[in-house]
């Protein structure tokens, strides 16, 4: 007998359980797909965390200059390679946030300026600050900013300064926003690109099967990188950074929508072959119905898990274009451009802080990651 | 089997008609050709520009022709081993590729060895010991790993080399031997260099066949045929290694078609951080200086490597896997 | 809870027989630490094997005839442990008449001794023969290597034994098929090749893991033959486990009848099937199509399904789908096994509590 306990109270316990259970059976029963999934994937701590950090850098695509503390653009030599000012909120028990104070000196032999960080003296710094003037969204002026320093002939530099003393911190803010939008733009056009020419080849079958698959194998057989560089690298010098911006979405997308074009053909397929496609057939739903209304949100749910684990591969080659200078150029920037400044070893030991753009990276690609896998389980769970 | 192959074979010269006239179209595509930087650069240079000179410059590389005639010129003098003439360093292309080529193929193959001989035995650690401690290590390692852009590793690996130990591990050579012809010292020269540059490349390929290997093997560690092994009386780790890992690697054997040329051409990236002797960093140069034969000459290489790395995937796979050998 | 001993050498009194049984199992216990949950598999199962004699194990799916079996050859996969319980299984001593009985449990899964026994003493017939085999080796490699393992013979000789074997299992041009994979083979002559790696290193015991689920009727029929047959031959004592009633009428000796990991009812097979006790084995036997029925009579059915194997309910597990159930003792208390009988027949019911038994 299972569990030596007397009988009276664990059988209060018994019925009550029962209908608990039974309400639970129904609950997953009468679920949607999509409640489903929701229900597993928030046992994926790791991903749930994830989608949290991506929510933040998400935050900041949208409102770069309200994070930042001054004009990504503004620069003044003098300033150069400044080190990282490290912020503290409390001062003994107050809450006063402040950063180190930076002491300049010029090197009489090198002429360089050498920076001194001086942790006694602190520059107070506030939140919801004034600073520079943008607009949110092309919508709202304002100058409001999440920090800076409290006085107005102050100023912080976060994560230190680049070789022309332009503000890293606010340049990485504005970097996230192009890295962050150009991976998921080149994965939504993968999406479109590899859904419809996938959806059709697995559907239809036949001879577009036929020329979809070639045309997939052909482009899956070229070498990536190169071929990258080299279409980059075709395009005109004088271009401004948002045509630029846009065609290395579209060159990104031309190769990345393969993989899920496969994948969408795949799952196609199986669909294909299940009886409820064949319920559908037999009661007169037409071919577009049948694709819209029961394959689609059968592979609805795969598709999301895969563009989410595609979007990290757009970012770190985005990363390596511009980081070769071949991808988005200056003026406009981006992770990989930030990651120019560092190119050389010797730059890299006298500013290592250049290197942090590099972190955000792996932070993003991390989180995207986590959180596609964590997605993936969740919509199938007998696995792949 | 045989059928297979040749079907393959077949159409190898195909593919690399197709992508000769890709790689053709893209070194076409910049506004202006080599002859204007060319020009640019003798003006920079402050020689004087003949316009007759030019135009003889032009009959001579065939730029004076039709699209379709400069690719079938291009084509005929391929097929006679010879890539034109590099702009920039005025050397045959032939010459400069061949000169980096070997380095090339070297680092790849030696990352190819890194990883497999690295991720198979990690792979099958975590599959027998789920949810262990080294388990847990691993799958953030791996995580990192595949997260990790190999040039940031690169940097970072350059950066505490150069500031901790004060030691500049650029390149593969030792300088007396960057010029010197191949020799066992030159070779021995080369593994002690290479070491560095293979892992750095290997790191995100390790990783995510780590996790492959580990999710494959595990599927196949609840198959019958092993509870059947098992109650044959074999011991845990022989059964382990003959029979599931075994039909774990096969389909490893398939990631191989995308995995040796992704490190042909991932390999140029790590190179130009990493100042290697390799054909990346050339290609580099030769497009951002519309050196455009030595840029078409290396991505016909690359488009090569690339598909004879897929058919020698797809020779091992029809020849490990019975099932793919034996079929009809 | 585990005796220190390995070895016993007075024999439990048997359950029902006066022939020393080949392998006790008694109070076996096997749980699964889930993270969900502990699912109690098998709770509490006794039961003997005699040699050349056949005891059928039949239970719905998921009931633990399966986990029985893997328990018995210490191959239950974490994260199923054996929690209690002893398996017994009998040696003959040398030079002398004196049995000596092993207990199974006390030895280690992977241990020299506890190999020698799986697959040498005590061989599988896995459920299904196209799985029991790997895709890339051949059907050779994996015979040879199951003799190789247990009788002192090379490979050369291995293969020749594998061949003979074969021929004796019914598969014609054995040394052709031998060199062949798997996947190769007809859904017959895979059984047949399952049975023969079984039977390569003379197995005492044969334990069948529903062999016939996967092949059609006219093959179950002639494998069924073959086994009976080979068992004859070899007077080997067969462990076979179904939920087909029918197959259990033509083949076995005794029946074990579970149900969620506990035993219901064990007997004679004739007696079990002349007079059902428990009220879960009647069912079972009613919802038999049977030439005899009604013509165009519904087939009764067992009303309910299996509970969900975390949540077993509290007293006798069948209490939910009993028709006799008595509210406030079915649902409470746990019917332990008894013996109803005089030939033996043991029955885990309350029906038949007041008849009064010898204890």
């Amino acid at each position: 007998m299972a569990g030596g306990a007397g009988p009276q109270p664990d059988q209060t316990t018994a019925t009550l359980a029962r209908p608990a259970i039974a309400e639970a059976e129904e609950r997953v029963s009468l679920a949607s797909n999509w409640q489903l999934i929701w229900w597993r994937f928030k046992k994926h701590r790791l991903a749930l965390a994830s989608c949290a950090v991506l929510a933040v850098f998400y935050t900041i695509v949208l409102v770069p200059d309200l994070f930042s503390t001054q004009s990504p653009e503004a620069t003044d030599a003098r300033l150069a390679f400044m080190p990282i000012q490290r912020i503290t909120l409390l001062d003994g028990w107050r809450w006063r946030p402040s950063v180190a104070a930076v002491e300049g000196r010029r090197n009489p032999v090198t002429l360089r300026m050498e920076w001194q960080i001086d942790e006694t003296k602190r520059v107070p710094v506030r939140f919801f600050a004034r600073g520079y003037r943008y607009t949110v969204l092309g919508l709202i002026e304002t100058d409001l900013h999440l920090l800076g320093a409290a006085t107005a002939h102050e100023r912080v530099y976060l994560l230190g300064t680049d070789r022309l003393g332009r503000d890293q911190w606010s340049r990485l803010m504005h970097g996230t926003r192009t890295s962050m939008t150009v991976g998921l733009a080149a994965v939504v056009l993968s999406v479109i690109l590899g859904s419809l020419l996938g959806g059709i080849s697995g559907y239809l079958g036949g001879w577009p099967d036929l020329v979809i698959q070639r045309l997939i194998e052909l482009l899956q057989s070229l070498p990536t990188i190169p071929i990258w560089l080299a279409m980059t690298a075709a395009l005109p010098q004088d271009w401004p950074p948002q045509k630029v911006f846009f065609a290395i979405t579209i060159i990104l997308a031309f190769i990345g929508w393969t993989t899920l074009g496969r994948e969408v053909r795949g799952r196609f397929l199986a669909l294909r072959e299940e009886e409820f496609v064949l319920a559908a057939e037999l009661a007169g739903c037409s071919r577009f119905r049948i694709i819209t209304r029961h394959l689609l949100p059968a592979v609805m749910s795969h598709i999301i898990a895969t563009t989410t684990l595609a979007i990290p591969v757009m970012i770190v080659s985005e990363t390596a274009l511009s980081y070769l200078g071949l991808g988005i150029r200056p003026p406009a920037i981006s992770w990989g451009v930030l990651l120019q400044e560092a190119q050389n070893i010797q730059t890299i030991a006298d500013a290592p802080w250049l290197l942090i753009p590099g972190v955000f990276v792996i932070v993003a690609v991390l989180a995207f990651n986590l959180a596609g896998d964590g997605l993936r389980d969740a919509a199938d769970p007998y696995g792949h | 089997m045989l059928r297979f192959l040749v079907q393959r074979l077949l159409l190898f010269p195909l593919l690399l008609f197709v992508f000769s006239v890709v790689v053709f179209l893209l070194v076409q595509a910049p506004p202006g050709d080599f002859l204007t930087s060319y020009i640019s650069m003798l003006a920079a240079s402050g020689s004087s520009v003949d316009l007759a000179q030019v135009e003889a410059l032009k009959r001579q590389f065939g730029l004076d022709q039709p699209l379709h005639i400069q690719y079938l010129r291009w084509m005929d003098n391929i097929r006679h081993g010879d890539l034109g003439l590099s702009l920039e360093y005025q050397r045959p292309n032939v010459e400069l590729i061949g000169e980096f080529l070997l380095p090339t193929v070297l680092l790849a193959l030696f990352s190819f060895v890194f990883t497999w001989a690295v991720a198979i035995p990690a792979g099958i650690y975590s599959a027998t010991h789920p949810r262990s401690f080294v388990d847990y290590i691993l799958a953030i390692l791996n995580y990192v790993g595949v997260a990790t852009p190999n040039f940031m590793l690169a940097l970072v690996l350059m950066w505490i080399a150069f500031s901790r130990f004060g030691i500049s591990v650029t390149g593969l050579f030792s300088p007396e031997y960057v010029q010197a012809p191949w020799s066992l010292a030159r070779f021995v020269d080369l593994l002690k260099h290479i070491w560095l540059p293979m892992i750095v490349l290997g790191v995100a390929g390790t990783a995510r066949l780590t996790r492959i290997m580990r999710a494959n093997l595990l599927d196949e560690l609840n198959k019958p045929y092993v509870v059947a092994a098992r109650a044959r009386g074999l011991s845990e780790w022989r059964l382990v290694l003959k029979y599931p890992v075994r039909v774990a690697i096969n389909p490893l054997v398939s990631t191989i078609g995308w995995y040796l040329p992704q490190l042909f051409s991932g390999s140029l990236i790590v190179a130009t951080v990493m100042n290697l002797p390799n054909i990346g960093p050339l290609l580099l140069r030769a497009l951002i200086s519309q050196d455009m034969y030595l840029a078409g000459g290396i991505l016909l290489i690359y488009c090569f490597l690339t598909v004879v790395g897929t058919l020698i995937s797809d020779v091992l796979l029809a020849w490990i896997d019975p099932r793919i050998r034996i079929e009809e | 809870m585990m005796p220190p001993t390995r070895t016993v050498t007075r024999p439990l009194a048997p359950l029902a027989s006066r022939t020393p049984p080949l392998l006790s199992v008694r109070d076996l216990r096997v749980h699964f630490f889930m993270d969900e949950g502990v699912v109690k598999a098998v709770d509490d199962v006794s039961l003997d094997v005699f040699p050349g004699q056949v005891l059928g194990i039949v239970g719905e799916s998921g009931c633990g005839k399966s986990v029985t079996m893997k328990a018995i050859l210490r191959i239950v996969e974490p994260p199923g442990r054996i929690v209690s319980g002893r398996v017994l299984l009998r040696r003959q001593r040398e030079a002398s008449d004196d049995a000596e009985y092993v207990d199974l449990t006390a030895l280690a899964p992977d241990s020299p001794e506890m190999r020698s026994i799986r697959g040498g003493e005590i061989a599988l017939i896995p459920q299904e023969p196209m799985a029991a085999f790997s895709p890339v080796h051949t059907v050779s490699e994996q015979i040879v290597e199951a003799i190789t393992l247990h009788r002192p013979v090379g490979r050369r000789e291995a293969r020749q034994i594998a061949a003979q074997l074969f021929r004796d299992v019914g598969i014609p041009d054995p040394e052709h098929r031998l060199d062949q994979y798997a996947w190769q083979l007809s859904g017959g002559l895979r059984q047949r090749a399952v049975i023969a790696m079984a039977l390569s290193c003379n197995p005492r015991l044969l334990i069948a893991d529903e062999p016939t689920t996967a092949v059609d009727v006219t093959t179950q029929a002639q494998v069924l033959r073959l086994l009976r047959q080979l068992q004859h031959q070899r007077n080997a004592a067969i462990i076979y486990i179904t939920h087909d009633l029918g197959v259990i009428a033509q083949m076995a000796d005794w029946v074990l009848v579970m149900y969620l990991g506990l035993v219901m009812e064990q007997g004679r097979v004739a007696d079990i099937f002349h007079a059902p006790k428990h009220p879960y084995t009647q069912l079972l036997l009613r919802s038999i199509p049977s030439v005899h029925a009604v013509p165009r009579a519904r087939l009764p059915t067992i009303s309910g399904s299996i509970p969900h194997p975390f949540s077993r309910p509290r007293g006798c597990p069948f209490h939910p789908r009993c028709p006799h159930a008595m509210p406030g003792t079915c649902d409470h208390h746990h019917p332990p096994l008894r013996t109803v009988t005089e030939v033996g027949q043991q029955v885990s019911c309350f029906l038949y509590e007041q008849e009064g038994q010898p204890a």
